[in-house]
């Protein structure tokens, strides 16, 4: 388990180095920094004080590890435009972003699973079909047409949730749907993959030949091996969420990263960005590498070698 | 008071397919007493696995089952509802599978996949069921018992994981044991043990063993009474003396012949299969279902169903029109032509 660990750790920071350099290169995407940092109508002189200022003159390479060694000490530069340390914006609204990711994540499992597993149960029958439905449906649907739909509603009409901030856990339904519910689909599906094949398994022959009552066979033998691949899945789908969460945070205004994103892009705030595509990225390796790790605990094979 | 641990009569297995409803098992017959192990032999897709699930109650779902008396020690378990029948499983009678590599639960340590057999059925405490565990894996021969409670499937070999799923199925103490070719899996080395182990505990816990096999090397070591399937019925039962000494029906004859018998066959004889395929089960065959293949078809043979002729001593019956002429008692080919 350790070295399986250990090799899985290794990876995620090769992952997470790439990125970095990724994001780093942002300052490039629109051609020179000090050019765009030194802002419309500066004069040569101050373009190049601008830029020795930076430290934009030296090697690239250079400039990276400078950069990567600051941003591993929490130093992630400074916002321009708001006058303020990137790093202390980021993780003042970070929080709310985890907890609607969070949120949205439960719902999309609580409504998943069990209907993963009653699909698989009943395959080919009535549910199985109207859970295949749902999950197309999810799956066509963009989650701000579900947002909005969601707003007319339950906000509009019937005025019984909350439509814009994060005053209170009422707030949050909304958005936590919105953004659930496009992931549902993918993890129903799976459990229902999972649970299909797991079901027709021997060893399910083996736990009703012992007299097995059918819920413990269901659970305790079906269930725990249909969920393993499901729990990476999650996370996987956890990352896509942080990318749906800049959509969905902007249409019901919730002060999160993603808001953040959207904010930073239409103020052309470069050094935002480059700190928000880090940290979410730098998130998603993270999730990854915990997914494996649960998955390694979940399945004795890889866990006891 | 009979002492018959499991009564079978004329039990009926279909499936529908997309070519027609399969008649995979056809009004079989069987019973096993109290400390006796009964042989079922025959080839691929006879239906041997099938009857062993019907009686257990674990066929697939689209399978039908029907019969007039399913018998566990005298009391009928047929369609007595799942609740009850999975008070039966596992408790009362036990079933040891093909596939020992699969069988196992990955998810779980042995010695919880053992004490979970023994908990659900008895009120015993974990310790107990955990010693229990200790005491069958000594039994079925795993040395450092104790130590292997802990381990998971992954680990053991499959001769060993056999082993624990024969510990499993003692759990309860069960009456009746159905072992469904418990060792085809296995390396030929080991197969041996492993029927040598079964037959023992069979004997020391004085259980019926129903024993599903290919191999008549095996039926002539451990069985007591033989029944001979072929396309889904039972062609032949007798005692394993009866079946070796005087097989009736003409394919009992012809595995028979596919078998080295030491002391019989001569060395570097030709050891043949019996020619043919076995027919489909799906539809009704008119006649014998061995006519395709038989070496003394007649006529007659292709006309009408074949019954279950009974022998002059109990329990012994042949499916064959040549046992009806009375020309049955003829002595075991040797070798094969
Ligand atoms: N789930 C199923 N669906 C359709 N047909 C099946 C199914 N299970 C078994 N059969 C058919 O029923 C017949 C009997 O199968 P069964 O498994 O009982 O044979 P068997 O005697 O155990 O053979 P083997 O020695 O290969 O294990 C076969 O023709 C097989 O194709
Ligand atoms: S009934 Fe006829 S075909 Fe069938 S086994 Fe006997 S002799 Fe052969
Ligand atoms: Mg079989």
């Amino acid at each position: 388990m350790i070295q399986f660990a250990l090799k899985r750790l290794g990876i995620a920071v090769l992952v997470a180095l790439t990125v970095s350099m990724l994001s780093f290169s942002m300052i490039y995407l629109s051609g020179d920094p000090a050019v765009a940092l030194a802002g419309e109508g500066a004069s040569q002189e101050d373009i190049e004080n601008v830029r020795r200022v930076y430290g934009f003159e030296r090697p690239l390479i250079v400039q990276y590890g400078d950069w990567l060694i600051r941003a591993l000490q929490g130093n992630l530069g400074h916002s321009n435009y708001l006058k303020a340390d990137v790093a202390s914006v980021i993780f003042e609204r970070l929080p709310t972003t985890m907890l609607l990711g969070a949120c949205a994540l439960a719902f999309a499992l609580i409504l998943a699973i069990p209907l993963g597993v009653v699909a698989a149960i009943r395959a080919n029958s009535m549910i199985d079909r109207v859970a295949l439905t749902i999950a197309v449906i999810g799956q066509a649907m963009p989650s701000f047409w579900l947002a909005l739909t969601l707003i007319l509603w339950f906000g509009i009409n019937w005025r019984m949730l909350p439509i814009t901030g994060t005053a209170s856990w009422l707030n949050f339904i909304m958005p936590s749907i919105a953004l659930g519910y496009y992931v549902t689909p993918a993890v129903m599906r799976l459990t229902r993959a999972g649970m299909l094949e797991v079901l027709s398994s021997d060893y399910i022959r083996t736990a009703r030949a012992k007299g097995l009552r059918p819920m413990t066979v269901l659970f305790k033998h079906a269930l725990r091996n249909a969920i393993i691949p499901v729990v990476s899945l999650s996370a996987v789908q956890f990352g896509f969420m942080l990318g749906g969460s800049i959509v969905i945070e902007t249409i019901f205004a919730i002060n999160g990263l993603g808001f953040l994103a959207w904010e930073s892009i239409q103020r052309a705030d470069l050094p935002m960005m480059q700190a928000i595509v880090l940290v979410f990225s730098v998130f998603y390796i993270l999730l990854t590498f915990l997914a494996d790790l649960l998955n390694g605990f979940l399945d004795p094979r890889i866990r006891v070698a | 008071m009979s002492d018959k641990i499991l009564e079978v009569q004329d039990l009926t297995i279909d499936i529908p397919t997309p070519s027609g409803t399969l008649h995979a098992v056809q009004k079989v017959s069987i019973h096993v007493d109290r400390g006796e192990t009964l042989c079922i032999v025959g080839e691929s897709g006879c239906g041997k696995s099938l009857t062993s699930l019907a009686i257990m109650d674990l066929l697939p779902r689209k399978a039908t089952r029907t019969a007039t008396r399913l018998e566990i020690a005298g009391e009928s378990v047929f369609d007595i509802g799942e609740r009850r029948m999975s008070d039966i499983r596992g408790n009362r009678m036990s079933m040891i599978f093909q596939e020992p590599m699969t069988s196992l639960n990955p998810a779980y340590t042995i010695g919880d996949q053992l004490s979970e057999a023994l908990r659900r059925h008895k009120k015993v405490s974990r310790g107990e069921a955990r010693d229990r565990a200790v005491f069958l894996l000594e039994k079925v021969g795993i040395t450092a018992a104790a130590s292997r409670l802990g381990q998971y499937p992954h680990q053991l070999s499959g001769g060993l994981r056999q082993r624990v799923m024969i510990a499993m199925a003692l759990m309860c103490g069960p009456d009746l044991i159905i072992a469904d070719e418990p060792t085809t899996a296995l390396d030929v080395t080991i197969q041996a043990q492993i029927l040598h182990l079964l037959a023992e505990l069979q004997r020391e816990f004085n259980m019926g063993l129903i024993l599903i096999t290919h191999d008549l090397g095996v039926v002539a070591r451990i069985a007591d009474r033989v029944a001979v399937m072929y396309a889904g019925q039972i062609v032949e039962t007798g005692t394993a003396e009866q079946i070796f000494k005087a097989p009736a029906h003409p394919y009992t004859r012809g595995l028979l012949a596919c078998i080295p018998i030491p002391g019989q066959t001569e060395r570097g004889a030709h050891l043949g299969a019996i020619p043919g395929i076995v027919p489909s089960l799906v539809g009704r065959m008119p006649g014998c279902h061995f006519a395709s293949r038989c070496p003394e078809v007649r006529d007659s043979c292709n006309s009408a169903p074949i019954p279950q002729f009974q022998g002059a001593e109990p329990g012994r019956s042949v499916r064959c029109l040549l046992a009806d002429e009375a020309a049955v008692r003829q002595p075991a080919q040797e070798g094969a032509a």
